[in-house]
């Protein structure tokens, strides 16, 4: 009798649940989970009370009606899933139907560092590809450091090319003193890392330098700098146009024309200009190139032994190479910044368009 | 250096062509700033044939030419110049061409016209028309075999262009036409010599003899060295029967080119050598010279001369002067004296072609405040051993343009005899530095080409090399190697990447360090930005420029928070009222010795809007400031970049601002509201500024997160005037002990409804422990304890709700 009733509930139950679930595809989110927690609910759902009464049941019934009602409960855990997916999605579709989503959305600032900065950054991680680390040093020099130790001659004319300010404090004593100056270039920071470490040599220099020149749209009295070294046993004037050449087309693009001009600088022999071709005009002359289709970009050259020897190492064993440039004079170019003064503005709608 | 073409021509003789040779020399080390082409606007005049002239029917001063243009018609031009003539050449501009110079002094096109009646098909030209010349008296002759038809510029030598060089200074030689003539002749691979003089038989004077001593004689007037260190060669020639006058067209058209005006036609000399050969030279009326006798000596102190541009010259015994025995009649290797100058009535000219010491040149004219032709030749360095030459050429122009005879022969006083050094060059060494190894051929050919005499000797493994006397910067074997570089082409060098070994050294911890609080700063919203480290005093420990650029940039800058305000203020003139930068950089400050102490800061200025405005914005918010950054917004901002920047710093109150306390205990930052002239629209400034540690921050280390529940209890507190939230939270910490884990402040209220003076602060207990759930009667107990502990240490009492 007890099976008899047993049996006839699990079988009610069945039913039940049968039923719902065939109804499921239709509900609503309400009637959903009520019908959910009627059959299947921990407390009091049919289909939940006929299984924990499943082990009462004569076996053969029991594996019967066992089996099924379990496969029931898993269809119906599927099923009722997928309802509330599909209801979710329902419910966020209509309630976009109600916003205007051309309306615009909400911001947070948004900062960003200096476009100069940027670019020093990225001629810098672009060495750092080819083994260079960062190196720097401080603003206020001698000038031994300044121009002494990188071979500038007295009295030169070379010197014309480097209107120098000078500080008015007492001289600095010693065979690498000397009057106290705003470096003109990041070369003395060669001298400097060259006293400091042994070769092999592999740095990049940022910094600030000072010229005693007045602002104009293309001159400021106070710009950036990124020298490089290279010292160290077979390092050759080859070295020198490979690695340049590598940086020029991974900064300027790989299809960039490339060409190197002998030049002039006391520190390097033999010295160079490194030239690409005009962004602009692809090389066909224009007035930003000044019609040579070129644009120049960098300083460079073998280091000068004089250096080697201001510094102490052997100018026989050793051979490195130099270069110069100035991220100013190339961000502006990058992103078309007409005036170099605008950089020193801080201009909100400045920065946010080249941010 | 300005440079022209046709006399390049002259030395290489071929047709060149300017953007050519411009980009030769570019890739010899000469880049050429400019290409100016002279004469402009004459492409389309041709030379016209006079075939026929009739007088005009209805004018007098008019007549009717028939011209030959080269066509198979013939061109009926009217034409009102008087010397117009059958069978002669002249300029002419048909139809639609247009000439420089018409008659509104302005470019004009040439229409068919009739002109009384007759009709005029283009025009014969004077030189005025075609900008050649102030001659307007008649029409240009032409001189040329040159078929009609031909292109003017083509048949006479009135087209040029002027190149103007950038020499860099290491390269005196390139400050004269044939310096640069070499380098060209180099690139082309062909040989070049001096131009023909027209005119000129060539020169046929004898060289200039060398003396004895450190004075010669020409016929009674003296000359020579006193002055041993400025002046190291006197070279002299005397001319006697020279009629000074305008100089021949080709001479003053060949200065021009250059820039220079033409004088006379002995000046014009002087200034043609200079141009061609780099020497500069001096000719002085020999009448007007007291004694007679032309002597380099040094200035005595307080010395004055008048100069050739009128100004009145005080010189030091630092200066080399050329004096006759009156006083000083120049500035050596600068400038002469007007009263000693070659003039129309002149007719015994003394030449000088000296050697000045380049320093001695370099430090005069920097003295004086001028710089000239001539002494920015000699400061760089003129050819020691090629006064003869230049001597001898100028001779030879003076004769050809202003006949003359020379006095007895050409002196030299050269006291100290001395020769261009020889330099052994190793190839291995060449091979070590250009990293590539070339044959000795092509060692000899680069060699060759500068000018040097070379001597092998490959037993030795090394070339003797003789430098030429033109070329003072090259004094070393690197020297040599940087000549065959650039004679091999630096194009002609390879590209590929060989192997290398990597340095040694870290990242400068200072940049890292800055690229840390970078991220950050820009990561909140802030621009970063560049100052000017130069500005006015901020106090006496500011550092002062010898020599600024002007009195509010005398000294470097010891906080960036300045310069930021500017920044912020520029804004406001353009209508940003939120604004937001930050800035890392240098500031300077007097340390005692020569040096002064140099730091990396890092500095932020914040106004305006906290976010940016949207419009689900409430409408209506009773204080609109309540959007904009105020002090909790700065502090937070400094509590953040203090930890980036200063690791182990903590954030103090100090009065009204807040201060960054290193472990040490010392101030390394400050943050507060600051002062600027803000328009009466602006919000207030906030700021900080901060010393950059380049110490590298710990890694943070993980804990067990819990995995108890925590308790939260809020609690109003009633505090009395003068208790601090910091107070406080130090007794909550105190008296809670290990399970309180955390107190937040999560309101503020001053109102009527507390006892005067007071206020109410809400703090929120969190509660945990580690290892179970916190029962109520625990938490109470604890809550009860707590604020028995407020009221009996700070009298404060928990606000009836």
């Amino acid at each position: 009798m007890a099976d008899q009733d047993g049996v006839a509930a699990l079988e009610r139950a069945i039913a039940e649940a049968s039923e719902f679930l065939a109804r499921i595809p239709a509900l609503d989110a309400r009637e959903l989970e009520a019908g959910f927690v009627r059959v299947l609910g921990r407390k009091g759902g049919v289909l939940t009370g006929a299984l924990k009464a499943l082990p009462s049941l004569p076996a053969d019934l029991r594996r019967e009606l066992g089996a099924r009602a379990n496969r029931l409960r898993v269809e119906i855990e599927a099923a009722h899933e997928a309802r509330r997916e599909a209801l979710r999605r329902d419910a966020e579709r209509r309630a976009a139907a109600g916003l205007d989503l051309t309306m615009p959305g909400r911001e947070r600032w948004v900062g960003a560092a200096h476009p100069v900065t940027r670019v020093v950054d990225e001629i810098c991680e672009i060495f750092r590809e080819l083994g260079f680390t960062r190196a720097i040093g401080p603003e206020a020099e001698s000038e031994w450091y300044n121009f002494g130790a990188l071979n500038f001659p007295a009295d030169h004319p070379a010197m014309d090319m480097h209107d120098t300010l000078y500080l008015a404090t007492p001289e600095e004593p010693g065979p690498r003193g000397g009057r106290i100056l705003m470096r003109t270039h990041t070369s003395p920071v060669q001298i400097r890392t060259m006293l400091e470490q042994a070769p092999p040599i592999r740095v990049v220099i940022p910094g600030w330098v000072y010229r005693k020149d007045t602002f104009d749209p293309s001159h400021a009295p106070v710009f950036s700098q990124i020298e490089g070294l290279v010292v160290d046993e077979g390092v050759s004037f080859v070295d020198l146009k490979a690695t340049l050449v590598h940086f020029a087309r991974r900064f300027f693009g790989a299809g960039t024309g490339v060409r190197f001009r002998p030049s002039y600088f006391p520190f390097t022999e033999p010295s160079a200009e490194m030239d690409v071709q005009c962004a602009l005009c692809r090389g066909a002359g224009c007035p930003a190139c000044k019609g040579t289709g070129w644009m120049e970009i960098l300083g460079c050259g073998m280091v000068h032994p004089a250096l080697y020897q201001a510094c102490g190492l052997d100018a026989e064993r050793y051979t490195g190479f130099a270069f110069g440039m100035g991220p100013h004079r190339i961000a502006m170019l990058r992103y078309g910044v007409p005036d170099i003064r605008m950089l020193y503005e801080g201009d909100m709608r400045f920065l946010r368009q080249l941010a | 250096m300005n440079v022209s073409r046709r006399w390049l021509e002259g030395f290489l003789r071929r047709p060149l062509d300017a953007r050519d040779v411009a980009t030769r020399l570019a890739m010899a080390g000469a880049p050429v700033d400019a290409i100016e082409p002279l004469a402009p606007g004459l492409e389309g005049v041709i030379v016209g044939l006079v075939e026929e002239v009739r007088p005009h029917p209805n004018a007098d001063r008019l007549r009717l030419c028939l011209v030959n243009d080269g066509s198979a018609e013939r061109r009926h031009v009217v034409c009102g110049a008087p010397n117009v003539t059958a069978g002669r050449k002249y300029p002419f501009a048909p139809i639609g061409v247009t000439v420089p110079h018409g008659k509104g002094g302005g470019p004009m096109t040439i229409e068919r016209a009739r002109i009384r009646g007759e009709v005029s098909e283009g025009m014969l030209c004077s030189a005025r028309e075609l900008g050649l010349g102030e001659d307007q008296s008649g029409l240009l002759e032409l001189d040329t075999e040159a078929a009609p038809g031909t292109r003017l510029l083509d048949a006479v030598p009135v087209g040029d262009d002027r190149l103007v060089v950038d020499v860099t200074p290491n390269r005196p030689d390139l400050l004269g036409h044939k310096g640069i003539a070499r380098e060209l002749a180099a690139s082309y691979r062909i040989p070049f010599r001096l131009p023909a003089i027209p005119g000129s038989p060539g020169a046929t004077s004898p060289t200039a003899r060398r003396v004895d001593g450190t004075t010669a004689t020409i016929a009674g007037l003296r000359f020579g060295i006193e002055d041993r260190d400025g002046c190291a060669r006197f070279l002299g020639a005397r001319l006697r029967g020279v009629r000074v006058g305008p100089s021949p067209a080709w001479l003053a058209r060949r200065l021009a080119a250059v820039g220079v005006r033409s004088i006379n036609n002995v000046v014009d000399a002087t200034n043609y050598v200079m141009h061609e050969l780099n020497q500069p030279m001096h000719a002085y009326d020999a009448s007007r010279l007291r004694g007679p006798s032309v002597i380099a000596r040094r200035a005595r102190p307080g010395e004055a001369v008048v100069t050739l541009d009128g100004v009145s010259r005080t010189l030091t015994d630092e200066m080399t002067v050329i004096a006759d025995e009156a006083g000083a009649v120049g500035v050596a290797g600068v400038m002469g004296a007007a009263h000693v100058e070659v003039t129309e009535a002149t007719t015994d000219v003394f030449l000088e072609c000296a050697w000045f010491e380049p320093r001695r040149i370099r430090r005069t004219r920097r003295a004086l405040g001028v710089s000239t032709e001539a002494s920015y030749r000699f400061e760089r360095g003129v050819d020691l051993w090629g006064g003869p030459d230049a001597l001898r050429r100028c001779i030879e122009l003076i004769q050809a343009t202003a006949g003359g005879e020379l006095v007895e022969e050409p002196l030299d006083v050269w006291p100290q005899v001395t020769y261009p050094p020889r330099i052994f060059l190793r190839p291995a060494r060449v091979t070590q530095v250009l990293g590539v190894e070339l044959e000795l051929r092509e060692l000899e050919r680069c060699l060759t080409a500068i000018g040097a005499t070379v001597v092998s000797k490959p037993a030795d493994q090394r070339i003797a090399v003789d430098v030429p006397g033109w070329r003072p910067d090259i004094t070393a074997e690197i020297d040599l190697v940087e000549e065959i570089a650039r004679q091999h082409g630096y194009d002609n060098f390879p590209t590929e990447l060989r192997p290398f070994r990597v340095g040694l050294r870290v990242d400068a911890p200072l940049e890292t360090a800055a690229a840390r609080v970078r991220e950050a700063l820009a990561a909140r919203g802030l621009f970063e930005v560049h100052t000017l480290p130069v500005g006015p005093s901020e106090g006496p420990e500011s550092v002062q420029l010898l020599n600024p650029l002007s009195a509010e940039e005398a000294y470097l800058r010891q906080r960036l928070i300045p310069g930021l305000l500017r920044q912020v203020e520029l804004n406001w003139s353009r209508q940003t009222r939120d604004v937001r930068l930050f800035q890392i950089g240098s500031v300077f400050r007097t340390g005692g010795g020569p040096r002064p102490v140099e730091e990396t800061h890092v500095a932020a200025v914040v106004t305006g809007a906290r976010d940016p405005a949207h419009w689900t914005d409430p409408a209506r918010i009773p204080a609109p400031e309540l959007r904009d950054v105020d002090h909790w917004d700065l502090r937070a901002l400094f509590e953040a970049c203090v930890a980036l920047a200063l690791p182990g710093a903590s954030v103090q109150v100090d009065g009204a601002a807040w201060v960054a306390r290193t472990p040490e205990g010392r101030i390394a930052g400050r943050a507060e509201r600051l002062d600027a002239e803000a328009p009466p629209w602006a919000a207030p400034v906030y700021g900080f500024e901060l010393i950059l540690d380049p110490a590298p921050r710990e890694a943070p280390r993980f804990r067990a997160l819990p995995a108890t529940p925590a308790a939260e209890r809020d609690l109003a507190l009633i505090l009395p005037a003068g208790v601090a939230a910091a107070q406080v939270e130090a007794v909550l910490r105190r008296a809670g002990g290990a399970l309180l884990e955390r107190v937040e402040i999560f309101d503020e209220y001053r109102g009527p409804s507390l006892p005067a003076g007071t206020r109410s602060v809400g703090f929120r207990l969190v509660l945990r422990a580690p290892d179970r759930t916190l029962r109520d009667a625990e938490v109470d107990g604890l809550v009860g304890r707590v604020v028995a502990a407020l009221e009996r240490e700070l009298g404060i009492a928990l606000r009836a709700s």
